[in-house]
């Protein structure tokens, strides 16, 4: 964004909510407590009676009834305000990138409460723990458990199990009583709450806030194992926050005579109704949905609602109970994930993902700022020193202390043991948020009398493990990695070996499975294919479950998307364009060709769709020309630059899977593509070379020609609904063929037929099939390497990609894709005895090709 | 590694079943639950339940297809010119990928053999994952090759420059 932009954003959304603000809190006399809202005497009462008047002396053309649209006005107002807010915050990325966005949302309500204290003299606006509880929360943790890795989650469950309740056990009774004794010690003045209070006081500060770690760690790329030990935590502990806070705020109610062995047998007993229940109430809700989807396929359009509703249900219905809420919608979200992205049409899932990640979003941004407005507040501002920064000393410490003698334990039985480094940053990244606010302000007062001085501790606990941690959490992480510092910059060898290097590591991980096949998982994921996927999925929606065969799907999805985009933006001219141009510029910084390609949008196709997607630029000859000329200049400084930004990234590196507000990153998709291809063919032409003259294996296809079926066996297309194959669908690999029919059938299995020179001729007159001209030229003498099917797409658009596309045709000769663009390939290993195929004629679409 | 029958019997592992055990982890340096654990994933990815892995074993993982380097390293694992590999060449391997043990460095005892996590052993695993035709030596062209397999397909090669500009 250009620098005058950002500071009109700056004095726009400052101006807009000076304006806004002021007149509306003028007329806003209401403050959202408890279940029903009620005009508060607080304010201008004199401008309340607007537009109610009983007496009318005329008819009034336009009145002002704002009473009329009070509340929903109001409602709507303030998320507009967070959202402008964030708009604002997120114009500059530079200080985003060193705050978090939290943080800043934050300030921002301290800037909008400061507003509206000086327009009132009162807080009119706070954040109130139903709103809370029942309008914000739930949607930000049902986003998390849509999104939730399972996998990751569930072989790391022990660890996370152990943390969150131990943890939060040992977190709440350490601060309790630590506090008490500071008390007794006198440490605080003169201060006076029960033993029990403090403990009440503990439990509720002891959760870690699963919205704050979000938050934050989006920020901070962590590693997996890591992300997920805080994150599940941070999700799982509201079981025991629960039990914890009713459990103490009866024992206050009861008084201290009155404990005995009996109550706390009951409080324990209580944990694991309360967990368990949650959890079963979620799980039931999951498995209704999944139900549901099954059978929702003429409601397409309203399928998303289902989720949404259902899911708040799942919520609702574990809080009418008195179980854990949010642990009943998190395992609703996990339960369903699967069964929803197989069973609801493409739209929907998207749909669904979009929704919630916008929901959930906006519900954190309305969160941060209303935690913002709420400090402003005289009335519960109470200070002591003492017992707010012991609190703050405490907090730290015992989390701290707490994660490493846990891990400690932990690590006796992990196979991959937590690190230091890990561990530090998981003790740090205990971070307290709004639901400790929330509990904090739903104490009763009558009981607790200090409950204000409980208040805005939380408060002041919550702003620093947010903004303070949350700012200095990414120069702790990368001061944590870097055990040496760069002296000299990488050469280009070294950084070609890192990255191998990365990708070897990341492979041996998943060759030894460290996400390990053990007896449990296999059983379990036995039970889970046969029986509830047989209940809860699709019949269509089971076949598809193979995974290669899902990536290809995707890939070819990609694909198509993406030539539509590329035809659309460039015209139809644009199939002229040397190709030279195109690799150029994909290597040239983002902006950089982004501008040149603004520049000549216009002048060149004024047809064109403007589409700020994809930079590759449409350019004039002309400008090609200079840009040629400075590319060539430049090509040493570029190289550098130009490998770092292309090579793949090891999964190592690919964090950003758990952010808030992103989905995926595009490079990764175009390299898992590119990858995926490549991989593919080599091993093909490998397993052509290895498998010559031996059987054909049995499955066989109904649909292609009898005649040919000993020579192409397994010529299938990628159309799901035409798949139908017998013998050993889906059955994955008693026999070490077995598993290659299942992923044969995204791969072309030319076998025996392309030994056959007699064949040969058979192929060529196929028009279906045009080699790109530059590699019949090039590729005869480095055939060992084979041309990533990307410089086939992105060089001349050749009708082969097209054929990728289209739908399944009933010919002798397979139409899956891979045949077509491994044909060349597999006939130039056979160059020795053929001849490269002479040109096909071009047919007259392609008038004008290179 | 036992017979099927004995492996059919008993779900879980029983040490009996993997031989040589303790010549595996005098070899490799892995602990015993490590090896055991191991043996599992082996037996896991060994679908055709002969006790060793083929080629198409390592296919079958589903992440090795989206690693460019998936491949390759499949190959690092098979001896020179088989196709099969055992446990005991998988977990050696495997072995590669210890961390080194500090204390090994510091007494070096020229007589005694490397362990097979040191430094040495482990930059001959790399070379080898270079030396794509195993004479040895890393050309120019393997180079490249290996390259042009982390790169993608965007990379100007300045020594040819056919009509299509690859």
């Amino acid at each position: 964004m250009l620098r005058c932009g950002y500071a009109l954003f700056w004095l726009l959304g400052s101006v807009l909510l000076i304006c806004v603000v002021s007149p509306v809190k003028g007329e806003a006399v209401v403050t959202r407590e408890g279940s029903h809202l009620k005009l508060s005497e607080s304010s201008h009462s004199n401008e309340s009676q607007h537009g109610h008047s009983s007496n009318i002396t005329g008819i009034p053309i336009i009145s002002f009834k704002w009473h009329h649209v009070e509340t929903p006005y109001l409602v709507a107002f303030w998320v507009l305000v967070s959202f402008l807010g964030k708009l604002v915050i997120e114009a500059n990325h530079h200080v985003t990138s060193v705050i978090p966005e939290s943080a800043l949302l934050i300030c921002f309500g301290f800037i909008l409460g400061g507003m509206i204290w000086a327009a009132d003299k009162v807080q009119t606006f706070r954040l109130t723990p139903t709103v809370f509880f029942f309008y914000l929360l739930p949607q930000v943790i049902l986003d998390a458990g849509y999104h939730m890795p399972n996998k990751l989650f569930f072989t790391n469950l022990g660890g996370i199990l152990v943390h969150a309740v131990i943890g939060t056990c040992w977190n709440a009774a350490s601060l309790g009583l630590s506090l008490w004794g500071c008390q007794m010690g006198g440490a605080m003045g003169d201060l006076d709450i029960g033993l029990l209070q403090y403990l009440l006081f503990g439990s509720l500060m002891a959760a870690v806030d699963p919205v704050a770690v979000i938050a934050v760690f989006e920020q901070v790329h962590v590693n997996d194992v890591l992300f997920i030990m805080v994150f599940g935590e941070s999700l799982l502990n509201d079981g025991v926050t629960v039990v914890l806070f009713n459990v103490f705020d009866a024992f206050v109610s009861l008084g201290g005579p009155k404990i005995d062995a009996a109550e706390i047998i009951k409080g324990i007993v209580s944990f694991f109704v309360v967990a368990f229940g949650g959890s079963l109430v979620g799980l039931v809700f999951g498995l209704l949905i999944s139900l549901l989807t099954r059978c929702t396929k003429n409601i397409q359009i309203i399928e998303p609602g289902f989720i949404f509703v259902l899911g708040y249900l799942s919520y609702l219905t574990a809080e009418m109970l008195s179980l854990s809420a949010i642990l009943s919608i998190v395992f609703c979200g996990m339960c369903c994930q699967k069964y929803i992205n197989a069973n609801m049409d493409e739209n929907s899932v998207q749909t669904v993902r979009y929704a919630m990640k916008a929901f959930a979003n906006g519900s954190e941004t309305i969160i941060f700022v209303f935690l913002g407005i709420s400090a402003i507040d005289k009335v519960i501002w109470v200070w002591n020193t003492g017992f707010i920064l012991l609190t703050l000393l405490f907090v730290l410490v015992y989390r701290f202390i707490g994660v490493f003698f846990l891990t400690w334990i932990l690590n006796r039985y992990r196979l991959v043991p937590l690190e230091f480094v890990d561990q530090v940053i998981m003790s740090y990244g205990g971070l307290r948020g709004a639901v400790a606010y929330g509990l904090a302000v739903m104490l009763d007062e009558n009981k607790i009398k200090e409950k204000n001085l409980m208040v805005c501790t939380t408060l002041i606990v919550v702003y620093f493990t947010v903004i303070l941690q949350g700012i200095t959490m990414k120069p702790l992480v990368m001061w944590l990695k870097v055990k040496r510092a760069a002296v000299t910059e990488v050469s280009l060898l070294e950084k070609l070996t890192n990255k191998m290097f990365n990708h070897t590591l990341v492979a041996i991980e998943d060759i030894s499975g460290q996400i390990g096949h053990n007896y449990m998982r296999s059983k379990w994921k036995y039970f889970e294919e046969n029986w509830m996927s047989w209940i809860l999925m699709k019949p269509s929606a089971r076949k598809k479950q193979d995974q290669v065969f899902d990536v290809f799907h995707q890939l070819n999805l990609k694909d198509a998307m993406e030539y539509v985009t590329e035809g659309e933006r460039r015209g139809s001219l644009e199939f002229v364009r040397n190709e030279n141009s195109i690799i150029d510029f994909k290597k040239k910084s983002e902006s950089e060709s982004f501008d040149i390609n603004n520049a000549n949008m216009s002048n060149d196709h004024g047809a064109m769709s403007t589409t700020s997607r994809d930079p590759i630029p449409s350019v004039s000859l002309e400008m090609h020309e200079q840009i040629m000329k400075a590319v060539r200049e430049a090509e040493a400084i570029n190289a550098h630059h130009l490998l770092d930004q292309h090579l793949y990234k090891s999964r190592k590196q690919h964090r950003h899977r758990f952010s808030r507000s992103h989905f995926d990153i595009n490079r990764d998709e175009k390299e898992v593509q590119e990858i995926f291809q490549r991989t593919m063919r080599n091993r093909l032409k490998s397993f052509t070379s290895a498998k010559m003259g031996v059987k054909p294996p049995k499955t066989i296809v109904k649909h292609t020609q009898k005649e040919q079926q000993q020579k192409m066996p397994n010529g299938k297309s990628m159309d799901k609904a035409k798949t139908s194959y017998s013998g050993d669908e889906g059955s994955e690999g008693d026999s070490a063929s077995g598993y290659d029919q299942s992923y044969m059938r995204a791969t072309y299995r030319a076998g025996a037929g392309i030994e056959n020179p007699a064949f040969m001729p058979d192929l060529d007159p196929m028009d279906l099939l045009q080699i790109p001209p530059w590699l019949g030229e090039s590729e005869l003498d480095s055939s060992m390497v084979a041309l990533s099917h990307r410089a086939q797409v992105d060089l001349p658009r050749t009708p082969s990609n097209l054929r990728r596309l289209a739908p399944l045709r009933i010919s002798t000769r397979s139409t899956d894709s891979f045949t077509l663009e491994n044909i060349p390939d597999t006939q130039q290993m056979d160059s020795d005895q053929l001849q490269p195929p002479p040109p096909p004629p071009r047919p007259p679409r392609d008038d004008g090709y290179v | 590694m036992g017979s099927i029958v004995s492996r059919l019997l008993s779900r879980l592992l029983r040490e009996e079943e993997i031989e040589d055990i303790e010549e595996i982890k005098k070899e490799t340096g892995f602990s015993h639950r490590k090896i055991t654990r191991l043996y599992r994933r082996f037996t896991s990815l060994d679908k055709g339940g002969n006790g060793t892995l083929s080629r198409d074993d390592f296919h079958r993982i589903p992440e090795l297809a989206i690693n460019p380097l998936g491949d390759i390293i499949t190959n690092g694992f098979f001896p020179e010119g088989e196709d099969q590999v055992n446990f005991r060449g998988f977990v050696r391997t495997l072995a590669h990928f210890r961390p080194i043990d500090q204390d090994n460095e510091k007494n070096k005892n020229p007589s005694a053999t490397e362990p097979l996590n040191s430094r040495t052993n482990k930059l001959l695993f790399a070379f080898r994952l270079y030396d794509l035709d195993r004479d040895g030596k890393i050309s120019r062209d393997e180079l490249l090759q290996v390259l042009r397999m982390i790169v993608g397909v965007n990379l100007i090669c300045s020594t040819k420059t056919p009509k299509g500009g690859i």
